[in-house]
């Protein structure tokens, strides 16, 4: 039961990346119908800068964290000012691989800058843990769950109630009746751009805490929210989080419990868990749990 | 002026420039320092797959990031066979390529219920997934640590030893660079014939608008899967003939970052022609064995020696990056549609220069030639 409880929640706390991360994916795709497949170095990218403003530049970690957030979210900024807004209206194939294309540009320039080793997120938790009635619980797992449930009601609110939220969920509905109301839609893809980056930061920074630690490898995870997304649908950001907690909570079962029933499928199949159960998820639903089926007109 | 060239002539210039290339690809070997003979044999291997990839994804519009999982596919079945087994590569690479082409009959039916971007990320699955069992299944792959994979032998020829007739002796880069050349050669005429069947009108229905296609009677079920063959079997030959020249494969090979290389050599190539795939992994595989032959002149590159700023590989992945986003914006068409302006080009300036000659003498007012619309026929046709 203990070990039960433990691995619970290790998942929701990964659960929290990846919902994060989704969130990071599906405020692009349902503005700009962009599928961001940078999001992954973007995350790096946040991650290694705090880090480096930690222990380079000593800066208290909170300071580190929120310049590294903006850091981030300008680098998505400028990727839709200065690149995608020429491929505005381009197949969805040129923007995947635009998106491909900045992912390869920083997958290099971080080992470069940082050098190709793993190193520690600078946080102030450390391997500290909260002790409860026979559990321990990391004080960074904590403060992922407690930061993305912020993040999340904040983007919600944001959505909700705000005058850019309101922009960016009529761009989503139909982009060429939203210009034609006057809604600035390569500033809501922007926008949409910023938030991602600053989302993906605040993941990559919780996903070096401890036990595992700041490496360029870390940009695989995001590709791991690639599941949460479609459980949840492309275009819902509630399913998304959804997804992603599920995901989460599915990768730390797997991991804690396969190897001792299922051998068979050897040590690592947590890694790949995520994958079998999106091919088996899309098999039947193939637009996701949520997503909705575009209709199609000749 | 007479450079406007005939219809004739062009029909006539156009296999005279295929045997010019030829004969020169068959020269090269002789040409070449034993480094860049190797990297020549790379590009060519890669070609074919990155054939393949242009099947799949520039004829028939199904975005694919799995191509790393059908090349590893042919590289351990050619290790299997060829080193488990002691067969001749005479069985092992065309078993490559059914093997990989089965697996893609079977990932092809997934294509048939995503569509674009979801089938994307179902393929970046799939490398996982690929990657995880080459690292598991130690019985096919030997596991995480590798595997080597024999050498190619033909009977009594072996590629380890080269090959001499006479005076004329070739090593073994030579041999790979030439068995690759030749099913280059046989894959790109078999794209060719291919693409001008109903097979190939059907993929470019299928590419262009799915649902119109199937409305007009196209079967865009087997349209699919077929392209998914096609694409996966060169990529299972192109697999076994990289994992064989490398000599040694491990799992972290077959990455992402693979596929992601193979969608950048048919984007920056051309994606809908036969010499797009050949010209991108030139570029491709041309560019970090140029950057590692230079590092130790260019002071910011690392190599063995100096402990420069950058690793050649990293530049090269940069450059990959800005290229890619480069042509995407500027030239979707790739190199091959900078060659067709450049053509289009000269050809509009003699058009207008003929035309100009033409009207020259007396100036026919009553019938304007118009200029502009006779440079837009000469430019779409």
């Amino acid at each position: 039961m203990t070990t039960f409880v433990q691995l619970l929640f290790a998942g929701v706390a990964l659960g929290a990346v990846y919902a994060l991360i989704a969130l990071g994916f599906t405020v692009v795709y349902r503005s700009s119908r962009v599928i961001n497949f940078a999001q992954g170095e973007l995350l790096a990218f946040g991650a290694f800068i705090t880090s480096w403003l930690v222990l380079t530049a000593n800066l208290p970690f909170w300071a580190a964290f929120v310049i590294g957030a903006v850091a981030t979210a300008l680098v998505g900024w400028a990727f839709q000012v200065f690149v995608l807004r020429f491929a505005l209206g381009r197949p969805e194939f040129t923007i995947v691989m635009l998106t491909l294309g900045l992912a390869t540009v920083l997958s290099s320039v971080l080992p470069t800058l940082f050098g190709n080793f793993p190193r520690s997120n600078g946080d102030v938790f450390g391997s500290s843990a909260l002790h409860a009635g026979g559990f321990s619980f990391f004080w960074v797992q904590i403060w992922t769950i407690v930061a993305a449930i912020a993040v999340l009601l904040g983007y919600g609110a944001f959505s909700r109630f705000t005058k850019y939220g309101l922009a960016m969920r009529s761009a989503a509905i139909d982009p060429e009746a939203a210009l034609a109301v006057g809604i600035p839609l390569r500033r809501v893809y922007a926008t949409s751009w910023f938030i991602a980056g600053a989302v993906s930061c605040i993941g990559g920074v919780f996903l070096g805490g401890y036990p595992s630690s700041v490496s360029p490898t870390i940009s695989d995870v995001a590709l791991l929210a690639f599941p949460a997304i479609i459980l949840g649908g492309l275009d819902s950001p509630s399913g998304a989080i959804v997804g992603g907690f599920v995901i989460g909570v599915v990768q730390e079962l797997t991991q804690g419990y396969q190897p001792r029933y299922i051998p068979a499928l050897g040590n690592d199949f947590y890694v790949i868990a995520p994958y079998v159960v999106m091919i088996l998820v899309l098999l039947v639903k193939p637009y996701g749990l949520f997503g909705s089926k575009p209709a199609e007109r000749l | 002026m007479t450079a406007v060239m005939s219809p004739g002539l062009r029909r006539f210039t156009k296999p005279a420039t295929v045997v010019a290339i030829l004969v020169v690809a068959l020269l090269l070997p002789f040409m070449l320092s034993d480094y860049w003979l190797s990297t020549a044999a790379f590009v060519l291997i890669a070609a074919i797959g990155a054939l393949g990839l242009e099947v799949l994804t520039g004829r028939t519009g199904q975005i694919s990031l799995g191509h790393a999982f059908f090349l590893a596919t042919g590289a351990y079945v050619a290790g299997w066979i060829g080193g488990n087994e002691h067969m001749s590569a005479a069985v092992w690479l065309p078993a490559a390529g059914i093997v990989a082409g089965v697996l893609g009959a079977v990932v092809g039916p997934f294509a048939l219920r995503l569509r674009g971007l979801y089938l994307a990320i179902v393929t970046i699955g799939l490398v996982y997934i690929g990657q995880y069992l080459a690292a598991t299944w130690t019985g096919f792959s030997e596991g995480a640590g590798g595997r080597s994979i024999p050498d190619v032998t033909f009977g009594s020829l072996n590629f380890t030893n080269g090959f001499s007739l006479g005076s004329l002796s070739i090593n073994r880069n030579g041999c790979y660079y030439y068995l690759a050349l030749i099913i280059l050669v046989l894959a790109m005429l078999y794209v060719r014939n291919v693409t001008r069947s109903t097979l190939g009108r059907s993929m470019v229905a299928v590419r262009d608008r799915e649902l119109a296609a199937a409305v007009l009677g196209v079967n865009v079920a087997r349209t699919k899967v077929r392209a998914f063959v096609i694409s996966s079997a060169l990529a299972g030959i192109s697999g076994a003939l990289y994992g064989a020249f490398l000599s040694f494969v491990v799992p972290q090979e077959w990455g992402l970052v693979l596929s992601i290389q193979y969608v950048v050599m048919i984007v920056v190539g051309g994606m809908t022609s036969l010499w797009g795939p050949v010209l991108g992994s030139i570029f491709v595989i041309g560019l970090p064995a140029l950057l590692q032959d230079v590092s130790s002149s260019i002071p910011f590159l690392s190599n063995g020696s100096n402990n420069g700023v950058i690793a050649p590989s990293d530049a090269a992945n940069i450059v990959f990056g800005v290229v890619l986003v480069a042509f995407l914006i500027l030239e979707p068409r790739g190199v091959v549609g900078i060659g067709h302006r450049i053509a289009g080009l000269a050809r509009r300036r003699a058009a207008a220069q003929a035309a100009q000659a033409a009207q020259a003498p007396p100036p026919d007012t009553t019938t304007p030639t118009n200029p502009t619309s006779h440079e837009e026929v000469q430019a779409t046709s």
